[in-house]
């Protein structure tokens, strides 16, 4: 399996993928692929499935058609075990943080790594929780509660949670919405420094056109549960198409 | 034929819920225990709501005296107030007053702390780190309430009877070891192991309708509104639902 893997530069490929929830067909057929190393972008409006679409990858929610290969292997297949070592190997970064309110930054960071299916000692437990707080620039907030930080610091630590694991994989569920346009832009930079430091491959879901352009090696265009249109930044700007223009007004 | 929309909801939301409390048999009894959670939640559950719960019981024994006691006056039966105490509130009063408050308090924490885990996506963050959500968060919940209830019940009966000695009282002297000596020896095995039996399922049923609609909840801060509110609403309609079921089967059986 580690040579289909060294071999397959292909980290997730998506093909016909469908979706729907009672009459709402959310997504119909949609195809994607995403290279070793690579940062692709999903542009789509609010409500289009862009969410859906990463719940599938990580099997939070189940296709109704489809076929979806994550590092070699097919998702829809797995059983439990097998779904929950895959999923080490994924970061998934959620739109509301989804930082657990009840415990401290701490016992979030270490979440992860005492619920998966290997063990971590706790001086390499300390030392990784140390390593991702300054990735992300909040060395100090180990012992505070979520309540107590900012929306942008929370958008931090639940990203230091998301690197825990060393993924190699990342799927960020629009990293700077809701935040203001200096904190958003910080976001981005770091999303940045995330990439250049661990070569992870991301699917980043945003329509904030200052973070697009920064991380975005391809970007895909989902429309009525379809892959409208793909290409990189510069070349999708200078579309005429007024369905792609929207983005970039 | 078209089915009202009320009750269809009303259908297909019992058979949810009848679906949800089948699936906790299934993962409750699963080799892989969260023991050190559900320590934390019985602490907390049991924790959080003994004040209230005692201060509501002797409140509960304080009153049911003082109106009981002109009734037997009339009759001359003064001197039957201790056991008719400590009768209804052991067999009755104590166990559905009790849960009552206990779904008030309880049933809506857990229907708002799960449904604002449900909208702030941390139901699924505990699902891709390699949990099972279902065991970690519901299975835990509702075996510490099933656990706990018939704890604070005994503990609420307690301080209801002592209520009540403060109450007989008030208006004539009577020793706390005669008061008690009456209040116990009404009481038999038939009286106590039903009523202790019957707590069990309240508790049960508050713990897995809270948490059926906390898991559920809708999106938005609404939803987290509605999970909290309707849980309490419907933990309290089953509690009485239970306590007609058990009255009628303890009758069936010949202990009334
Ligand atoms: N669990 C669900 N049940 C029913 N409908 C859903 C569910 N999740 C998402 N949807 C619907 O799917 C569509 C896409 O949602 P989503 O992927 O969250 O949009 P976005 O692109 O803004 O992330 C919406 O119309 C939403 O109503
Ligand atoms: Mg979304």
């Amino acid at each position: 399996m580690t040579e289909t893997l060294l071999h397959n530069d292909k980290v997730i490929s998506i093909h016909n993928l469908c979706k729907s929830f009672g009459d709402n067909k959310v997504l119909d057929g949609f195809n994607l692929e995403l290279n070793r190393g690579e940062t692709l972008v999903v542009l789509g409006r609010s409500g289009s499935g862009k969410s859906v679409l990463i719940k599938c990858i990580i099997g939070l929610m189940e296709p109704d058609a489809g076929e979806i290969n994550v590092l070699g292997q097919n998702m829809l297949s797995l059983d439990h075990e097998q779904l929950d070592r895959l999923r080490v190997q994924i970061g998934f970064l959620f739109q509301s943080n989804a930082l657990y309110d009840s415990m401290t930054v701490r016992e979030n960071l270490e979440f992860p790594m005492r619920r998966h299916w290997y063990k971590i000692s706790q001086e390499e437990t300390n030392s990784r929780i140390k390593e991702v707080l300054e990735n992300v620039g909040l060395p100090h907030t180990a012992d505070m509660v979520p309540a107590e930080l900012s929306g942008g610091m929370q958008k931090r630590i639940a990203l230091a949670r998301t690197l825990i694991l060393n993924p190699d994989i990342i799927l960020y569920d629009e990293p700077t919405t809701g935040l203001d346009p200096i904190t958003g832009r910080e976001i981005t930079n770091l999303m940045g420094e995330i990439q250049d430091k661990y070569k992870t491959s991301a699917i980043v879901i945003s329509h904030d056109m200052r973070c697009v352009k920064a991380t975005a090696d391809k970007i895909i265009v989902l429309l009525n549960g379809k892959c409208y249109a793909q290409g990189t930044f510069d070349e999708l700007k200078s579309s005429n198409d007024k369905n792609i223009k929207q983005f970039f007004e | 034929m078209e089915i009202p929309k009320s009750i269809k909801l009303f259908l297909t939301q019992t058979g949810e819920l009848a679906k949800f409390t089948g699936r906790f048999f299934s993962e409750a009894f699963h080799p892989h225990y969260e023991f050190r959670e559900f320590i934390r939640q019985c602490y907390i559950i049991g924790y959080k709501s003994l004040p209230l719960l005692g201060i509501t019981g002797f409140i509960m024994g304080l009153v049911l005296t003082m109106q009981l006691r002109p009734t037997l006056v009339d009759y001359g039966a003064e001197s039957m107030l201790p056991s008719m105490i400590s009768l209804s509130v052991v067999r009755e009063i104590g166990p559905v007053i009790t849960a009552l408050i206990f779904a008030g308090k309880i049933g809506s924490s857990i229907g708002a702390e799960l449904g604002s885990m449900r909208v702030t996506e941390q139901i699924d963050a505990m699902e891709v780190s390699g949990t099972n959500p279902y065991r970690y968060l519901v299975v835990t919940r509702v075996a510490a309430t099933t656990v706990m209830l018939p704890l604070l019940i005994i503990l609420s009966d307690a301080v209801g009877l002592y209520g009540g000695y403060l109450g007989v009282n008030i208006h004539a002297i009577t020793s706390y070891k005669l008061y008690m000596t009456q209040a116990f020896n009404v009481l038999d095995f038939y009286d106590v192991l039903p009523a202790i039996i019957k707590t069990f399922f309240f508790g049960f049923a508050i713990g897995i309708i809270g948490c059926y609609k906390g898991y559920y909840s809708k999106k938005g801060t609404e939803g987290v509104g509605l999970s909290a509110n309707s849980a309490v609403v419907i933990s309290s309609l089953v509690i009485f639902i239970l306590d007609l079921i058990a009255v009628q089967i303890t009758g069936i059986l010949g202990y009334n």
